[in-house]
Formats: structure tokens, sequence, C-alpha cells
């Protein structure tokens, strides 16, 4: 993952959308560029108020409304892991609490080693292997609390 | 049938006569006696499905066999992941592993014998089931939404035109004027699958009578029910389904322009959705002047960014446009005034899935399909506490005790039936004295749950009623927009109460508060996501009154799931001093000399469960505090 700051780096992503679609592009183009950079960084987004011609603030606004949006910038390896209501009965909690205190979260959503970000996510739609965790583009179902420390630790090493 | 045809030989089609005479050509290709294996790629890969797959590939290229290997939507049965039919023998195989692929191929694909070992059990008789459709599990479905689910290829456009696809839409276009397919949707009695079940002829009635060009024509995918993937299987496994449908609907009420709002947690479901746009937009189903008719529709992708409430109408709009997703009251209605203040028609997924079926054999016959008032079928995801989990499509009318135990194979690991809660934070838990009760909307209202979307989670003996209400109003606590007080405010000291009650500090009084807050709430919420978030609440105080009692008056939680009620214990005679629960206590709580008993400090334990789930002796056990 790349840590931009010129603003140059997105330019490619603004080009795909018209000044003239005004706010009906924001959500679009706030996707592409956190799946571009893996977060939206303020250069970006002052580059793209100007772009859109959207004041900063409105934009802030959007961002903080939806979950998946992120200002600040994350782990390699996005965690998501599920709080649906299928994984909640089959102890999705003492999963989700687990994680946290293996990998030393104490609140926070990505590890100082910036090797993981946690996200709870409600229903990845996979009920039927809850509880259940993505990591990346990775399922992984029929989660206890031994089986998902042996799953963290193998992407440490 | 060569392997490499997928959209290549694709062609703008310029009239149904041509359409006609392509799935004319298509069905006369097919051979039927032609060895089909279809692998679900879609849910299943989570199970391993691409490495089976691969070793399909392989075998069968080795073998130089003439069989078709089709990665396809899902079968719905995700409980026996990963899952595959071998056609033309219909031989169902479930929990597939690569190594099994060899014999599959030898015995199955090359001479038509089932390989006894890996076929389907059923717990009920303990024999086994060579084809899919006697597993009980299918046997007691009706297949309407999800008639390609599991059939077809949903990324090869000419599997689905084959199996009737566009047929419908060149019906409407070319035999039946606008008015007409508005009637014969009203005369189906189709109702809105998102929830709330309005008729949907109805509503397409008022968008097309509204006044304002362009017209919008809306497709919520944005399934946030927890415990709901129904409609992310049709858009998987069978996205032109849904195409369709939208693309009828937008004829209807005079629609150029349409939108997909899918949810970003989906990305098969969107990489399946953009394929099939562009497929239908290169042969002409889509775009300018479809099929010589000169209606033209477009269709783009708006993909969500996980906000809950964004499944509202309203909150929904405001997300095509790029705002914060927060509701606004209504009227005006969207068929009024929705995206960009345009007339707009709002459906959901399966609502437009059945639409082709009933343009092409007619209202009556959908009308023929279930109960009085509730038409059809009804897709379900089944998980939760029950041995067949995923997806299910049942005729409206059959009983839950069907659903849960004829095709859902009843509660796992010998435990008991407690309820089944359908429709997620805004639906109810029903209990065992009711599951006699039709599954229809207004059984199901009756009884102070809804219908929902088709979430249904199966509760057994060992969950909580106090602490699931306690999980929903947590949810709606964190998904409220925040412009509303009765939502904002109220359910968040219903959630402070839930959280008393389940640590022990509640008081009798609370119960009566709970319940005056949530008709309140339920009078005075701006949008449907407060005005039904109380329902769990109400439904589980209506009918396990007793477990919050027991939480309340006892101390004690029956179903061993609120931490601050329970505590785990080592069973002396259980224990043989393995020493695994002590290298997994992350707090030290477990003491204990090798080979001799170890033992828990209450004091230190913070009740993770990990020494539970690592023992392998049975040797720890949960018990309610106060014994």
């Amino acid at each position: 993952m790349s840590t931009p700051t010129a603003v140059a780096d997105i330019t490619h992503l603004l080009e795909r959308y018209a000044p003239e679609e005004g706010q009906g592009a924001l959500m679009g183009l706030l996707q592409d560029i956190q799946e571009d950079l893996g977060y939206l960084p303020v250069e970006a987004l002052e580059a793209v108020s100007k772009h859109l011609k959207i004041p900063l603030s409105h934009i802030y606004g959007v961002i903080s409304f939806y979950a998946q949006f992120s200002l600040t910038p994350r782990g390699k390896n996005i965690i998501k892991m599920c709080m649906g209501t299928a994984c909640h009965i089959r102890g999705g909690q003492m999963v989700l609490d687990e994680i946290r205190s293996y990998l030393g979260l104490n609140g926070k959503e990505t590890t100082d080693d910036n090797l993981f970000t946690l996200e709870v996510v409600r229903c990845l739609g996979t009920c039927f292997l809850a509880p259940v965790m993505m990591i990346g583009n990775k399922y992984y179902g029929k989660l206890t609390t031994a089986k998902v420390r042996k799953i963290l630790k193998s992407y440490q090493s | 049938m060569p392997k490499d045809r997928k959209t290549q030989d694709v062609q703008r089609i310029d009239n149904p006569k041509d359409l006609e005479a392509l799935r004319e050509k298509l069905r006369q290709r097919r051979d039927k006696d032609q060895v089909r294996i279809r692998i679900c790629m879609t849910g299943c890969r989570a199970h391993g499905a691409e490495e089976i797959l691969k070793a399909f590939q392989e075998e069968v290229g080795k073998r130089k066999l003439d069989a078709e290997i089709v990665s396809t939507g899902c079968h719905g049965f995700c409980a026996q992941a990963p899952v595959l039919v071998v056609d033309p023998y219909g031989i169902f195989y479930g929990g597939v592993s690569p190594e099994d692929v060899p014999e599959i191929v030898s015995q199955t694909v090359e001479k038509g014998k089932p390989v006894e070992r890996l076929l389907y059990t059923d717990p009920s008789s303990g024999k086994t089931i060579v084809q899919a459709g006697d597993v009980p599990f299918y046997k007691n479905q009706q297949k309407v939404v999800l008639r390609n689910c599991g059939e077809i290829d949903p990324t090869d456009m000419l599997q689905y035109i084959e199996r009737e696809g566009y047929a419908a839409l060149a019906k409407a276009l070319t035999q039946m004027d606008p008015e007409t397919v508005i009637e014969e949707v009203t005369e189906s009695l189709l109702r809105g699958r998102g929830g709330a079940g309005f008729p949907t002829g109805r509503k397409w009635s008022f968008a097309r009578a509204a006044a304002g060009e362009p017209k919008y024509m809306i497709c919520n995918a944005d399934e946030g029910d927890p415990g709901a993937f129904m409609d992310r299987a049709v858009l998987e496994g069978d996205p032109h389904g849904a195409i369709e449908g939208m693309a009828i609907a937008a004829y209807a009420i005079g629609a150029s322009h349409g939108y997909v709002y899918v949810r970003a947690e989906y990305p098969i479901a969107v990489e399946h959705l953009k394929k099939a746009l562009a497929d239908a937009e290169a042969m002409g189903l889509l775009g300018e002047n479809i099929l010589g008719s000169g209606f033209s529709f477009r269709i783009k992708i708006k993909k969500g960014s996980g906000a809950f409430v964004c499944g509202e109408e309203t909150a929904l709009i405001a997300s095509i446009e790029g705002k914060r997703g927060m509701p606004r009251p209504r009227p005006p209605f969207p068929a009024q005034s929705g995206v960009w203040g345009k007339p707009t028609s709002i459906n959901n997924v399966e609502t437009l899935a059945n639409v082709p079926l009933i343009i092409l054999n007619g209202g009556k016959w959908y009308s023929g399909i279930g109960t009085e008032k509730s038409k059809g079928t009804k897709v379900f995801a089944l998980a939760g506490k029950v041995n067949n989990t995923g997806l299910v499509e049942v005729p409206m009318g059959i009983t839950l005790k069907e659903v849960v135990f004829a095709v859902g194979g009843g509660i796992p690991d010998g435990r008991s039936f407690k309820a089944v809660q359908t429709g997620g934070p805004s639906g109810g838990c029903i209990p065992e004295s009711m599951l006699d009760l039709p599954v229809d909307y207004e059984s199901l209202a009756k009884v102070g749950a809804i219908m929902g979307s088709g979430g249904m989670i199966v509760a057994d003996d060992r969950t909580c009623m106090v602490d699931i209400s306690r999980f929903f109003m947590d949810f709606i606590q964190d998904e409220s927009c925040g412009k509303c007080v009765p939502c904002r405010i109220g359910t968040k000291r219903m959630l402070e109460i839930l959280n008393d009650i389940c640590e022990g500090r509640g008081t009798v009084e609370d119960l009566q508060t709970l319940e005056d807050l949530a008709h309140s709430i339920k009078d005075t919420a701006l949008c449907g996501l407060g005005q039904t978030a109380p329902n769990p609440v109400l439904t589980t105080l209506k009918y396990f009154k007793d477990e919050y009692l027991a939480h309340i008056e006892e101390g004690a939680c029956p179903a061993k799931v609120c931490k601050a009620l329970i505590q785990y214990r080592i069973i002396p005679e259980a224990c043989t001093g393995c020493g695994a629960c002590i290298k997994v206590c992350p707090t030290q709580a477990i003491t204990g000399e090798k080979k001799e008993v170890h033992n828990i400090a209450q004091e230190k334990c913070i009740k993770c469960g990990m020494c539970y789930s690592t023992c392998r002796f049975d040797a720890i056990e949960v018990n309610e505090k106060s014994t």
C-alpha cells in the first residue's frame, strides 16, 4: 500500500467523474479513492472538493456518516468480523473479544505495527459459516476463540 | 458444447424474432445426455469451491472427457458446502474436498455411478440419497425466484437466454402496453419482498401516473438485515433475472434510467452484476431502442458504504444523490418525488426477480401460489441453531414448523427449539407454541413479528432471549441515523435498560418502562427503522417474560449466555490435568499441576470461553452464578 501525499496520485480517479455530476458522483469517487489508497487522505479530499465543487465540510459529513470510509491509514490486513444475528447467537462476541485482546487493540482499530485493522461489520451474508470473519477476501468460518488465535498467528509469521 | 463460447458469439439483437431464433439455436445445441458438473462458486467459495473447480478441470482435462464444468450460483444447501451436482444423473454431493474429485470423475462423470461414501445421508432415516431432488431439504421447496440459481453460470448470459431469459421483456415490449404490464402485476397480487409488503402493481401505477421526466427505476439490493442473504444469492446466481425484472418495471412506469443500489459487502454480487449489465447492453437488451421497440433503458450500479438505514427508500435516494443517507418524512412519496426530485419506483431484488415469470405465465398463474392475501413464494435465509442452514424458497402459507423442521432439518446437537426470529431488527421472536403459524404477511404481523426481507434465525435453548433483544437494540443504536429523537434517544434508553437486565441490575419496573418506550417509539419515529425497532423487545417481552424475570428476580440467565450472570467451572471428575486450558487462558485465571485437577479463579475469570472451547474432555461447564 502506498502512502500518498501528492494530489497527483488521484488525478486518474477524478477523471472518471465529470465535474457536472457534482454531489451525485461523490460516493463513487470516495469509494474509488479508498480502494486505491486504502483510506481517504485530506489532500485527496481537497482535490475532490475542487473537482466536484462541493464544500469540504459536506464531504466530511458524508464520510463520517458511512461506516466504510476511513480518514486514517489502515493496516495491511483488514479483518472484517461479522456481528450479525447468526454470528451473535453462535458466539461471535467471544471471538471478537479474543481478536481484540490477542491483537492488543485496546479500543483502537489498527494495530501499532500496521499489520491488522479490525472492522466490525453487520452481517457478511454468509450465516452458514457463523461465526465468521474475513481477512482480505478470504473467509474464515465456524470460528472459536482458539481457532481465531491460530489464524491471526499465521498472518504474523 | 465449446467451453469458450462465453458471450463471444454475442451480437446485438434487434428484434424479438432474433432473440427467439438465438434461443432455439442454443437449445438445439444442448445435448441432453451431456455430462454437466454444476459447482456452486459463490457462497461455497468460503469452503474451498475454487480448489474443487480446479481439481475437476485438471481431472476432466487429463482424461480428455467431454464434460461441461459449470460455475454456478448458490444451490441453497449451504450447510453442506461445498456442494455440486452431476447431470444428467442429478447426483448430489456435499462437503466435497479436492481429494474426492478423481473418484467422482472416474465413477460419476465417466460411468454415471454415484460415489456412495460422498452421498448425502438423511439424518432422520440414516439412508443415503442419490438425487438432489430427493434430499428433504430440496424436496419441500418450490423454486420460482431461485429458478436459475445453481442451474446456470451467472456470468454467461446465453445460459440465461436458453432458459426463457428476456422472453418476458420481449413479450412486454412488443405485445403489451405499459398499462397492461401493470395490470398483469396487479392481478398477480405480488407484494414487495423488502419487508413491508406493499402491492407492487400499485407502486408502479403511482410512478406511472406521476408527472415529471425522466423517471427512475431503482433496484434495492442494500440487504442490510443481519442474518439475511437472499438478495445476495439472486444477484450472484442469477443477475439477469433481477435485471430483466427491472427493465420490465422501467417500461411499465416509463423510466429511462435505473440504479441498482447494492451493498459493498457483496463483492461477488457486484462483479456478476457488472458483467451482466455489460453483456445485456452489448446484446441490445438494455440501452437504446431495446429489441426495436423504441424503449430505452440504462442501468448504473451504486455501491452502498455500510449504512443499514439506506435500505429505507428515502434514505437510499439521499445516498444515491451523494448525501448522508438520512430518511425524510413521506409524503411526498418517491413515486412523486424520488431521485433528483423525479418520479421513482424502488423495488427489492426478490420482488423484481418474480416479475419475468408473472409476465410470461400471467398474473393468474402467480396468484395461484400462496394464500389469499400473500401470493407466490418467499425466499428465506435460514440460519442460527438449525441443521440445514442455507437458502430456501417456499410457497407462502407453509407453516413455520415445515420450514424449520422439514426443510431446515431441525435443531443440531440434540438441543431443543426455542424460537424463530423473522424480519431481523424490525421483526420478532416467535415461540414454539406458534410453530403452526402459516408464513404470510398477515399471520406474522398478527403475532408481532413481520415477514421482513427473509432472514429467519432459529434459536435453541442455549439462546438467551433477553440477550437477543439487547443485540438487536444495540444494532439499532449503532445504525440509527440520529435524525429523529424517538429513534436516536429512545432506543438508547431501551438499550441501557436491557444492558442493566443482562448484567443483573434490572428491576421489575424496568419492564413496564421498556414497554412504554417501545410503544412511543413505534408511534413517533420518522422512518421504518425506528418504527419497527421495538419489535424484538415487544415480542420477547410477550412470549419470553419468564426469562426477563429470571434475570431480574433471580439474577440468573437460564440459557447461560449473559456473562455477568454465569461462571465457568471445572468438573473435577472429568479433568485430566492436561494443561490445555491453562495455556489458552488470557488472564492466567486457571491453575493446577500437570495430571492434577485444575481450578478456575473466579475473580480473575473474564468469561471469554477460551477454556471451554479448548477442553477436549468436556471437563468445563457453564453454570448460573447463583448456583
